[in-house]
């Protein structure tokens, strides 16, 4: 330890008797009146410690600053029969859902933005690694992962560099976790090319007996610091604090990126759960943005008791690290422990066991106060609340966008965007056209990085309408989730952007035979200094809440990502959202695909001439404009109580749901699963729904499902179709399966458009991804 | 400090295909007049003294019996370095 | 009927050789690493996954582990082991097997369902297959690429030591498509692909009839019981 250093720190008492120091408040990202704020909390200036903790806490990224007062409306629109399954909601590091049978399952889904596009490896591997520890940190094992990725223009040299380096990331950080990914989506799009958007989710489950909680409520609980070493990893803004402390001939420059070892973390997964198991921790949190910082404040604050922390003892990689670096580092796999003293010896078993070093950083105290001491003097006293939880709530100017009503009047229909309706040959080459297209081409050369089999547990992975993992062995109880967001949507409108992002993981979740009972969400949004923007975000969080209120299931918990944008141009609104359901046995799934010849083809659902801002609009006309596809909620809901009902009696054999692409890449998806063709016909949807060819083709309306179901069980499927009030028409009936690698025999026959040899589509739609990546 | 530098290189005759990937994205940003690469480890170890000559023995038994396998590698140098 | 399960720091895949361990009908061992005595199993599993991160070379830190040295020891008096993934690649990291294991010819991590032929039935973990059976068996690595001199795999072929080779598609640029070998006694197996991902319906790769309907790998489970049976 340098003694220059030391003579030279900033503690509580220098901070007492030199109030007109300036700061580096600013550089920090506060404002003067957050600054005055801190001085008046503390009744003095902060010390450059505790100036560092605020300014990273007060921090958009945790402490929601922007978005608090519309977040609010997830925990305020919800009835007590949401409520009823709900074991631990918003605010936690993880929602907790009762899933039956004592059992009980974790979710949530986070974004790593930024850091994916300065280094896409590191950014997406670190984004896995902090999601699987908030899921950890609830007392979970975590059972699997997906994510959501959204890339650049494919044509963009620089799209390549992002997209190889967050998959590679993924694969390695995620397979090495020995955690199965179950599914997810990629989507290339110009709006995000200088703001890719790597969203993770995990899915954790546990008894209810092991629910943890991250708080420290026991005066003389010890706090106990284990897993990786402290480094210098993503501290790049602290370091204008770094100056004030160094001697000329200290290190200049400090990372801002975090690099992760999955190893590590895989081992101190192995040594928590044998840790919850034993019962000798009573508090626990995972160490993510702002480090220490974070989680002492947050388990102090959370427990309604005090902390007295020396942080000399922390363990670091780096012997030059200053106290300011310390708090703020965010070092990965680090893990932040409250342990009776009466456990410590268990504990110390335990993670010698695991050859997991740790070190003892302090007590809970009987103060409502944290004391930071570093080499015996105090450089840190502080009310954790204030840290942690009492942060500035902005109320952020919103304004109605300039331009999206002109954006909305240029609709398909009064661009008079050209329609194919009399040229079979040119409608089938649209088909191709679209099948084909980056977005809704073939993603296996992305997911085949990942394990999808680690645990014998999956039940449905890609390209299935949802993950689904079993929960119980004994009996088979599963949960299904399901992810989407629509950006263009979203930029048309951005409220029913939000309810159509719902309803789509709400229907794919029901596609797969489970009930859906829970939400989470990724919000990935432009700056919150636009107006706009917040009145996207505003929008966007209304359409969601009032969207859960209505179909009964409750957010749990999710993440905001604000600052996508590059220079004045934000992406588009992407509120990515999660829907979580139950299935009481995975033997009963559905699989998206038909595996049967000769079965029969029924579209669930209404169509209506709805192709503004669809794939159609987008590839072949590049195109985005008008308004999005209506959502009736209550339109989804009765479908998917069908779809259960359908499959507690085994009606159906396969269900897809309609998205983008609408029915035609529904139709082509559902052969190509298990290369069993199909014959199909659209005469009977024209005219009953009164659409025209190419909006019965690539219409994107909603609360659509595409089933299959078996002769004998037709007369029985259709009665509970009408029975329960939702629109059915048989359009097909499934044919010839492919036989050998080159299908051989299979065939997609659209009437009055073309008769596709399957292994045609399957060969371009199989192509895109790798020949622009691999 | 000095320490010891043991490298590593995969066996001549056998595969080395992350040096295959790199050739070739080589070839790709415009190097054609690079012929091959091959890529291997470097290991630095650091003793609390100046490495003796003993210690350099060390260090050649534990490169050849551990940090190297003998099937798929050769240790191609090891030596003391400041 | 006892069968040994291995954990290494960092093993992924111990509790589903565990569970392909007990749906045969044996009973199950847990092996800790540090821990070099293995409790009078009749048979030892080492599993897939990240042992010691892959640091320095995949299984290399894992061969030294006591437990590694018990096992080479008592597969030289005929123990069966089964190396798988991770475990195959400890297995010629304690030269229990001979040649090496290298990243992916790709470069990348591949997981996907694999098509093999069962090569050599005389083994304890292979009797139960016929002789040439075509089996599909889920594959996932990064660094499965099967290498070896010249002589040595002439010597295997000529042997007849190559226990099971890729079909349709070899998914590493693994030499002459070897995707896992036995040794000349019988006892040791070891392959990359993993069985113990294709032993319960519903959870398996895809047949040709039916969505995760594969349970190929269960014989060699049901082979080692055999094995130690008739011993």
């Amino acid at each position: 330890m340098n003694p220059a250093s030391l003579a030279n720190l900033d503690t509580v008492a220098v901070a007492a008797t030199t109030p007109d120091k300036a700061q580096p408040w600013k550089e920090l990202g506060l404002k003067e009146d957050e600054y005055n704020q801190i001085k008046d909390i503390l009744g003095r200036r902060p010390t450059s410690s505790e100036l560092a903790m605020y300014s990273v806490m007060w921090s958009e990224h945790c402490s929601y600053k922007s978005s608090k007062i519309y977040l609010r409306q997830f925990g305020e629109k919800v009835t007590d029969e949401m409520k009823k399954h709900l074991m631990v909601g918003m605010g936690e590091n993880a929602g907790v859902v009762d899933i039956g049978e004592g059992w009980a399952v974790t979710f949530k889904v986070e974004s790593h933005n930024h850091p994916s596009y300065i280094e896409p490896f590191q950014g997406a591997a670190t984004g896995v690694g902090g999601i699987v520890r908030d899921i950890l940190t609830m007392g979970a094992r975590p059972i699997a992962v997906m994510d959501q990725l959204r890339f650049g223009a494919v044509e963009n040299p620089d799209t390549a560099r992002v997209v190889h380096g967050v998959t590679s990331g993924i694969s390695f950080y995620g397979n090495c976790l020995g955690l199965p990914n179950i599914g997810g989506e990629t989507v290339f799009d110009k709006v995000y090319q200088g703001n890719p958007l790597v969203n993770a989710l995990s899915v954790g489950a546990l008894r209810h007996e092991d629910l943890k909680l991250a708080k420290a409520s026991n005066p003389g609980d010890l706090v106990i610091l284990f897993g990786a070493r402290t480094g210098a990893d993503g501290i790049g803004g602290v370091s204008v604090l770094a100056s004030e402390t160094f001697d000329s001939t200290g290190p200049a420059k400090r990372p801002a990126v975090q690099v992760g070892d999955p190893f590590a973390e895989k081992v101190l997964i192995e040594c928590c759960l044998e840790l919850y198991h034993a019962g000798v921790v009573a508090g626990i949190q995972d160490l993510g943005g702002a480090g220490i910082s974070c989680a002492t404040s947050e388990l102090a604050s959370n427990g309604g008791a005090g902390m007295r922390v020396d942080l000399d003892k922390v363990l670091k990689r780096d012997e030059s690290l200053t106290p300011e670096e310390i708090l703020m580092s965010e070092s990965q796999e680090r893990m932040m422990g409250i342990v009776p003293k009466k456990d410590l010896k268990a504990f110390i078993a335990l993670v010698e066991k695991w050859e997991v070093e740790y070190s003892i950083l302090g007590e809970v105290i009987n103060e409502d106060r944290l004391y930071i001491n570093w080499h015996g003097q105090e450089i840190v006293n502080v009310p954790p609340r204030t840290v942690a939880h009492d942060g500035p709530v902005y109320h952020r100017p919103v304004a109605y966008p300039t331009w999206i009503d002109a954006l909305n009047g240029d609709s398909v229909a009064n661009r008079g965007l050209a329609r194919a309706n009399d040229n079979a040959t040119e409608l089938a080459a649209q088909l191709v056209q679209v099948v084909s297209s980056p977005n809704q081409a073939d993603k296996s050369w992305i997911t085949d990085q990942y394990d999808h089999y680690v645990g014998g547990n999956t039940a449905l992975a890609q390209p299935d309408d949802s993950g689904m993992v079993r929960v119980s062995e004994e009996t088979g109880l599963g949960v299904a989730i399901a992810t989407d967001a629509n950006g263009r949507f979203c930029q048309l409108d951005p409220y029913q952007g939000a309810k159509l992002a719902l309803a789509e993981a709400y229907r794919n979740v029901a596609a797969s035979g489970a009930s859906p009972m829970a939400v989470t969400n990724c919000l990935n949004f432009g700056s919150p200094e636009n107006p706009e923007v917040m009145w996207q975000f505003q929008q966007a969080t209304a359409g969601l809440a009032d969207g859960c209120l209505e179909l009964g299931i409750p957010v749990t918990g999710g993440n905001v990502s604000f600052y996508n944008q590059t220079g004045d141009v934000a992406i588009h609104p992407t509120p990515v959202v999660g829907v979580l359901g139950v299935i009481d046995d995975v033997a009963r799934r559905i699989p998206s695909g038909w595996q049967d010849e000769g079965h029969n083809i029924y579209l669930l659902g209404e169509t209506r001439d709805e192709l503004d801002g669809s794939a159609w609009a987008g590839v072949i006309h590049d195109h985005l404009g008008g308004k999005p596809p209506v959502v009736s909620l209550a339109g989804e809901k009765a479908l998917a109580e069908l779809l259960h009902g359908a499959s507690l009696q085994g009606l159906v054999a396969s269900a897809h749901d309609l998205s983008d692409g609408g029915l035609a890449q529904a139709v082509v998806e559902s052969s190509l699963r298990f290369g069993v063709g199909a014959r199909v016909w659209l005469g009977e949807i024209m005219e009953r729904d009164g659409v025209d060819l190419t909006a019965a083709l690539f219409s994107e309306s909603t609360g659509r499902v595409l089933v299959s179901v078996g002769r004998e069980d037709d007369v029985k499927f259709v009665g509970l179709c009408e029975a329960r009030g939702v629109p059915v028409l048989r359009i097909g009936v499934t044919d010839v399966k492919g036989v050998g690698a080159s299908l051989d025999g299979a065939v997609v026959a659209i009437k009055d458009v073309a008769d596709f040899n399957l292994a045609d589509l399957r060969d371009g739609w199989k192509a895109t991804i790798p020949d622009l990546f691999g | 400090m000095p320490k010891i530098i043991v490298e590593i290189m995969p066996k001549a005759d056998l595969l080395d295909p992350q040096g295959k990937a790199v050739l070739n994205a080589l070839h790709r940003q415009g190097y054609g007049k690079i012929q091959n690469v091959r890529i291997g480890k470097r290991i630095e170890i650091h003793l609390n003294d100046a490495p003796s000559a003993e210690d350099l023995e060390g260090a050649r038994e534990i490169a050849d019996s551990f940090l190297s396998n003998g099937v798929i590698e050769d240790v191609v140098n090891i030596h003391v370095e400041d | 009927m006892k069968i040994g399960v291995v954990t290494f720091p960092g093993t992924l895949d111990d509790r589903d050789a565990a569970r392909a361990v007990r749906l045969a009908g044996a009973e199950v061992v847990p092996l800790w690493h540090a821990d070099a005595n293995l409790h009078k199993v009749d048979a030892v599993v080492l599993p897939g996954g990240f042992s010691y991160g892959d640091y320095l070379r995949c299984g290399a830190i894992a061969a030294q582990a006591p437990v590694t040295q018990a096992i080479v020891k008592a597969a030289e008096g005929g123990l069966p082991v089964l190396g798988i993934c991770n475990g195959f690649q400890v297995l010629v990291e304690s030269h229990l097997l001979p040649g090496g294991l290298i990243r992916n010819e790709n470069q990348h991590f591949i997981c996907r369902d694999q098509k093999l032929r069962v090569e050599n039935v005389d083994t304890a973990w292979t009797n139960a297959f016929e002789l040439n059976q075509e089996i599909t068996i889920p594959l996932k690595n990064g660094e499965g690429g099967y290498i070896a001199d010249a002589e040595t795999l002439k010597r295997l072929e000529g042997e007849g030591l190559v226990a099971f080779r890729y079909l349709e598609v070899n998914p590493n640029g693994s030499m002459n498509d070897i995707a896992g070998l036995r040794n000349e006694r019988g006892n040791v197996v070891g392959l990359m692909p993993h069985p113990e991902h294709a032993v319960e319906a519903g959870f398996g790769p895809d047949t040709f009839g039916t969505m995760r309907s594969g349970v190929d790998g269960a014989k060699f489970f049901e082979s080692v019981i055999k094995a130690v049976v008739n011993a």
